[in-house]
Formats: C-alpha cells, structure tokens, sequence
C-alpha cells in the first residue's frame, strides 16, 4: 500500500490555512497605507484600490460566464 | 567563417535517424541533439549566413539578432524537455515528429526570407498534426483533419500575402512590414492564424486537447510563440494588435472557466497569454517589445510545465475532465507540487517569472497611457488566477476526492516537469539572466515594493473572490459539455452551408433540367411535327378538358393525318413568324 497524504483531510488543517490566508489578507490591506506608490493614473492611489479591483474582476468574470453559457451550452456529442 | 550547422537542421536531419536506433542508445541520441543545437546557438554570432542561391532568390536560413536568439533559446530549452518527458513514449512517429516541428520552429526563427520562412511554416503545421493523429483515436484523427485543414488555409494566406509581396517589393527578405496593402494584409492573416488571434483561435483548444500526452507540450510551446516571433519581426506599433491583443486577454478566461477538460482549460489560457504578448507588440515601444518577448520566454516554460502536469495526470489515469478528477494530491504529491508552481507563475505571483515579464507590458500601456487597455490588463490578470492558477490545480488534485489513487508519473516525466518549475522559478528570482538577452536594453526594475503589494492584492482578493464564490455555490459548476466556439462555423455551421447549397443549387439545377432539357424541347419538337394538335390540345388544357382532347387527338384523327390542315396553313405560320421576326429587329434592335 502505497503512502497517502491526507492533509486536508483534517479540517483543523483547512481551518489553520483559512486562517492564514485571512491575516494575510488582512496584513495586504494594512501595507497598502505605508506604501508611496509611483501612480500611472490616480485611481492607484486609492488604498486598496488592486484588492478591490482583484475581487471585482472575478465576481464579474463568474457573473459574465454564467450568462454566457446559457447561449454556448451544448450536449457533449453536440459535434458527433 | 561559420562552420557551424543551422540548429534547424540538427533537429530535421537528426529526426530521420530516431527510427534506426534503439533502447537506451535512442534516449540519449534523442537528449542529444537539443544540446548540439543549443551549443551551436551560443557560437552563432549575429549577422546574416547560410545563405543559399537558388533560381536568383537568396534562401537565408541565418538571420541571427538578438530577437531571433531569444526564442532559439528557448525552443531548444523546450525541446530538451519535452523530449525527456516523451523518453519512455515507444512510438518513433511521435518522436520523429516532434523534432521535424522543433526544428521548424527554429527555422521560422532564423529564417530571413520569404521562401525558406514558408518551407517551415509549412513543415511546422504538418509535423505538429502528426502529433495529434499519434493519439490513435476518432476523435483525435478528426481534430488532426480539421486543424491542418486550418493551417492549409493560414499557410495558403501567408503565401498569397509573400508572393504579392514579392512581386511589389521585388525582395525576398523581409523584416518590418506594418500594415498597409494587400500583402500585409495577408501575411498578417496567416501570421494571426498561427498566434490564434479571434476570430481565427479556435483551431487551438479544438486540437491542442486531443494531442497525446507528450506531443501537447511541443504544441503549446511552439506554433503560438513562432508566431509572436514573426509577429514582433514584422507588424510591431501596430495598433490593431493592442486591442485584438486585450480581447485575446479577456475572452478565453470564459471559457476556461466553463471547461471540463484540463487540457482544454490550459489551451484557452494559452490564447490569453499570447494575447497579452499581441498587446506588448501592439504598443511597440522598446519595453512593450521587450515584455511581450520575455513573456514568449516566460510563458513557454510554465504552460509547458502545465501541460506536462496534466499530461501526468492523463498518462496515469487515464482521465482528464474535471468532474472524473479530484483530491490526486494524496497520491501524486510530486506532480501537483509541479503544477502549483506552474499556476503561481502563470498568474504571475512575485518569485516566479510570470511576475518579471507580464509586468513590462502592463507598465508599457501605463507609460503610453492607455488607461482601458491598462484596466483590461489587470482584469485579464486576475482572471488568470481565478481559472489556471485555482482551477485547474484546486479541481484536479484538490476538492472533492474522486477515489482515484494514481502514483505520480515515471522518473523521466518528473525530472522534465522538474526542471520546467526550476526554470521558472529561477527566471522569476533571478530575472537579470533573461532581460540581458532581450532585443533592446532593459530599464525595468520589477521588485519594487508598490509592484509586489499591489500585484498580491489583485491576487489574494481575487482568490478571496473564488472562495466565496464555491462555496456560496456561485461559481460555474463543472458539467460536461461542449461550449461553441467559432471553431462552430466550420465543424456545424460548414455543414448546414452545405445543406442549403444543396438545396438552393440542387433546386434550381433540377428545375432546369425539367424545364430545359426535358420540357421545352419536347414540346417544340411535338409543335413542329404536329402543330395544329399541339395547339388545339393546349387549348383544351387552358378550359380543362385535356383528358378528353388528347385521347380525341391520338393517332390517325389529328388534324394533321385527316388532311383538314390546308396546305396555306405552315406557309401562314411562317409568315407570322417572319412578321415577328421583323417586328423584333425593327422596333427593338
């Protein structure tokens, strides 16, 4: 029987990473403050303007491709 | 005096010889020859050599700058790669046919003339289709048929573009063209095709997913990146391209969400990631050129390292969608080690070189100002994320488990995925190595502080997004299907053009065939032979009495056997005719 990882498998471990991953979001957003940014163009200079912009363009992308799938949508022997 | 051989050559002249040797002599021959040909890169000098005279036109297979060198570079790395991770393939016509389209590459590359640039164009799209019939099944030949019946029609716009080009021009070399004539026009076509710049993309996820294991990393790695060679050689600063370039960034991400297929997902990252090279391009400037050229370097390096993952998976499967997969990490921790690497670099993640090179044209369109193309950039880049650097790593050895319990490949394929993610993690730490070698003198510092906060931010909260999103259950569950794209046009919408051709030609060929060739001239020749019975049986036919008539008319009571017809009546006949005839060229002619 060969080794197997089991990880994730124990959800303290899930939970420890979802911590992790939490702060450091957290700390992302607290850097932001302290950092002079040389700006192309002024919305970078709004603090967390890239985390928002992050988060902002993946809900849109889910939303876009839900919709477009109801049009491109087709059985897998569509082709056959 | 050069008295090296073109790296080209080695890999077509020592391809012919694969099929001859044997066991453990055959893998190191094979290992080999990426090495010759990458040691005779580093003693090429720049200029232009290996020009061969035939029929009054220069055949250049030489044109070495510091453009042409960096994607010989990287091929040959490549090479070397995908070949270790096919060592163990026992199919000669894979191997053969891997390094014909290696060296084709690398003679697109160098070439610096018309006619040698479309010998290994050609030989680039016939080698490659080779590698996907290596598959052995009925959907793998159909995918085969459509994808050269593509590249037959690029190669085809590519020359009808070289000879007018030649014809205008009265050269054979070529360097920068830019949009103008018909001719540019054409050879922008056939280059787009090849860069599958939409509408002409499809033929990549169509085929590149039914390629074999070890074949779809030569493919990713080589037709697209020659083309943005030959795209930077030849139409740069061309505006087009930005924004052909942004819609490229954008649109695969769709559909790389909706894909069940891993394969098929990597492919559509594939079209976004040369879209962000066609931006560079596009832009022109010496960093837009420079990023788009090491994001080439970059990208073939992490999508082949991707693709050599879920060729692991496939090889050890045996499955490759989505839904059939899950939860491998627990018995292939080497291979989804690999393949977290290549997903931190494809989505540009500081350390790893996606980071070092995406950058240069993102800054490159803030410094010319182009603040949509800018915002689109950004978007495309979380996007990225959000479906290769999540999706594919997250469902496949990640989620739910799926019950399989497949061991990580075979040595060979380790090493190759090995030495793919140390290289792209060493370009990522180190990028001076690579900036050195770009076509223009680099002033671009990526590590600064600001670059890396912000470039985590758009990441992190773009991870924060998906986790959300799955577990609220918004995010677009994996189901197996087809998702049309314009690859509809030829493999549906070809065949109802065909439908309706058929009826419409068909239609009117029969109409005229009963018309025509059956019912005028029937009736002109029974008018002549009885006149008289033909105009008396019309008439009744007109008042609907045909039935009667005709039965009445047969045979021997006609008119015509009953001599009631006067001998005045043809003689009157003709003389209307004639009256006719007159009236005609009188008033009318």
């Amino acid at each position: 029987m060969k080794r197997e990882l089991k990880l994730f498998d124990k959800p303290e471990n899930v939970k420890r990473l979802l911590g992790f991953f939490s702060a450091f979001l957290i700390v992302l957003l607290i850097v932001d403050f302290f950092v002079h940014k040389h700006a192309d163009f002024p919305w970078e200079d709004a603090p967390g303007f890239f985390a928002a912009y992050g988060f902002g363009s993946c809900v849109v992308l889910v939303f876009i491709a839900k919709a477009w799938r109801i049009f491109i949508k087709r059985d897998e022997d569509y082709y056959d | 005096m050069i008295n090296v051989i073109p790296p080209a050559a080695i890999f077509i002249v020592g391809a012919i010889f694969v099929p001859l040797i044997r066991g453990r002599v055959k893998s190191a021959y094979m290992l080999v020859l990426p090495l010759l040909a990458f040691a005779t890169l580093v003693k090429m000098p720049e200029g232009k050599y290996w020009i061969v005279r035939i029929l009054d036109y220069d055949l250049i297979f030489g044109r070495v700058d510091s453009l042409s060198m960096v994607f010989g570079y990287i091929f040959t790395f490549i090479s070397f790669l995908g070949l270790l991770f096919a060592l163990k393939v026992r199919d000669d016509l894979q191997h053969v046919s891997a390094l014909m389209y290696a060296g084709a590459a690398l003679g697109v590359t160098f070439s610096g003339d018309f006619f040698s640039l479309y010998i290994f164009w050609e030989l680039l799209a016939i080698s490659s289709t080779f590698l996907i019939l290596a598959r052995r099944t009925t959907a793998s030949q159909l995918a085969a048929f459509r994808y050269i019946l593509v590249h037959v029609f690029g190669g085809l716009c590519l020359l009808a573009g070289i000879i007018v080009y030649i014809h205008d021009s009265g050269t054979t070399e070529f360097s920068y063209i830019g949009l103008g004539g018909t001719a540019s026009w054409l050879i922008f076509i056939g280059i787009a095709l090849n860069a599958a710049i939409p509408p002409l993309h499809a033929w990549l996820q169509d085929a590149y997913p039914e390629a074999t294991v070890t074949g779809a990393v030569f493919m990713c790695a080589l037709t697209t990146k020659s083309a943005v060679y030959l795209m930077a050689r030849t139409f740069p600063g061309t505006e087009l391209l930005i924004w052909l370039g942004a819609i490229m960034t954008v649109v695969p991400l769709l559909y790389g969400m909706l894909e069940n297929d891993v394969r098929r997902v990597l492919a559509y990252i594939i079209i976004n990631q040369v879209g962000f090279m066609m931006v560079g391009i596009g832009i022109g400037t010496q960093l837009a050129i420079n990023g788009a050229v090491s994001h080439a370097f970059c990208d073939i390096l992490y999508v082949g390292l991707l693709f050599m993952a879920a060729g692991s998976v496939l090889h050890m499967t045996g499955k490759i969608r989505c839904t059939d997969l899950g939860g491998l990490y627990k018995t292939m921790p080497l291979t989804c080690l690999f393949c977290m690497i290549g997903a931190a670099s494809i989505s540009g993640f500081p350390l790893f070189n996606d980071f070092i090179s995406k950058s240069m044209i993102v800054s490159a369109a803030a410094h010319e100002k182009l603040s949509v193309i800018w915002l689109i950039l950004q978007f495309a880049s979380a996007g990225v994320f959000l479906h290769a650097g999540i999706k594919v790593p997250f469902l496949t050895f990640f989620g739910k488990d799926s019950g399989i319990r497949a061991k990580d490949p075979p040595l060979n394929m380790l090493f190759a995925m090995g030495g793919a993610a140390f290289l792209c993690i060493v370009t990522g730490l180190f990028p001076g190595a690579l900036y050195d070698i770009l076509p223009y003198p680099v002033d671009f510092v990526p590590y600064t502080v600001p670059h890396v906060v912000n470039e985590l931010q758009l990441l992190m909260f773009g991870g924060l997004a998906f986790l959300l999103l799955i577990r609220t259950g918004y995010y677009p569950a994996q189901v197996r299907a087809i998702n049309l794209d314009t690859d509809w046009f030829y493999r549906k919408g070809a065949r109802h053009f065909y439908y309706v051709v058929d009826k419409v030609l068909n239609g009117v060929n029969a109409l005229a065939d009963r018309a025509i060739a059956q019912g005028i001239p029937v009736w002109v020749g029974r008018f002549s032979r009885r006149p008289l019975t033909s105009l008396v049986s019309l008439y009744m036919k007109t008042i609907g009495k045909d039935r009667v008539a005709i039965e009445e008319f047969e045979q021997e009571t006609s008119p015509e056997a009953t001599s009631l017809m006067a001998m005045g009546v043809p003689v009157f006949v003709s003389l209307v005719f004639m009256f006719l005839l007159f009236v005609v060229f009188a008033f009318l002619g």
